[in-house]
């Protein structure tokens, strides 16, 4: 992976570990940014306005929750499926 | 491409330069990281604000317009953090849950 450096093998690993952080950091600010746009899209008003309404911010919590549920129903379904045909 | 990359040298680093051309790997990937992060909020905000602000495009921005995208994008980032605050506490609550599942079991 750093071929074009003379790493030893400690940096070699100590550079993989601060990279694989990197990742999961950038999957991470991904994922609140594609539940942003999906929350955004069912809880905000036609018009911004100066500020968060207490509504719209209860609506983004309950909007990045319950797609959290839905996220983890849809796996625990699928794995049933996947039981009975096993079965 | 990334100029950070393109240092190479041919034989065997001493150990100071190493340490420099760690440091350079590693301000180059978070750069690298930080440039994507905040182009993929540029391009939600833009695009969600557009749609909002501007429904029916005329020959000019109208001042109306351009305030209605200033206080959009303020509303957009609110948004972010709320939602960034949300997925966080559940993360570690989950966690906490699968801990304690494990514990007893």
């Amino acid at each position: 992976m750093f071929d074009n450096f003379n790493f030893d093998q400690a940096t070699q690993k100590e550079l993989s570990t601060f990279i694989e952080k990197e990742q999961a950091q950038a999957k991470l600010q991904a994922s609140i940014q594609r539940f942003t746009d999906l929350c955004w899209d069912k809880c905000m008003s036609s018009k911004p306005s100066t500020t968060l309404s207490r509504a719209e911010e209860s609506c983004l919590t309950n909007c990045v929750e319950r797609f959290l549920d839905s996220s983890l129903h849809m796996v625990k379904e699928l794995e049933n499926k996947r039981a009975q045909l096993s079965s | 491409m990334p100029d950070f990359l393109g240092s190479s040298s041919s034989s065997a680093a001493p150990p100071s330069d190493m340490a420099a051309q760690k440091e350079a790997v590693m301000r180059g990937v978070r750069n690298q990281v930080a440039l994507a992060n905040a182009q993929a909020l540029m391009n939600s905000s833009t695009e969600r604000c557009f749609t909002k602000c501007v429904p029916s495009p005329s020959s000019s921005l109208s001042s109306y317009e351009q305030a209605c995208l200033s206080k959009c994008l303020d509303r957009y980032m609110d948004a972010f953090n709320v939602v960034s605050r949300t997925y966080m506490s559940r993360i570690s609550r989950d966690r906490l849950e699968s801990q304690q599942a494990t514990a007893f079991h």
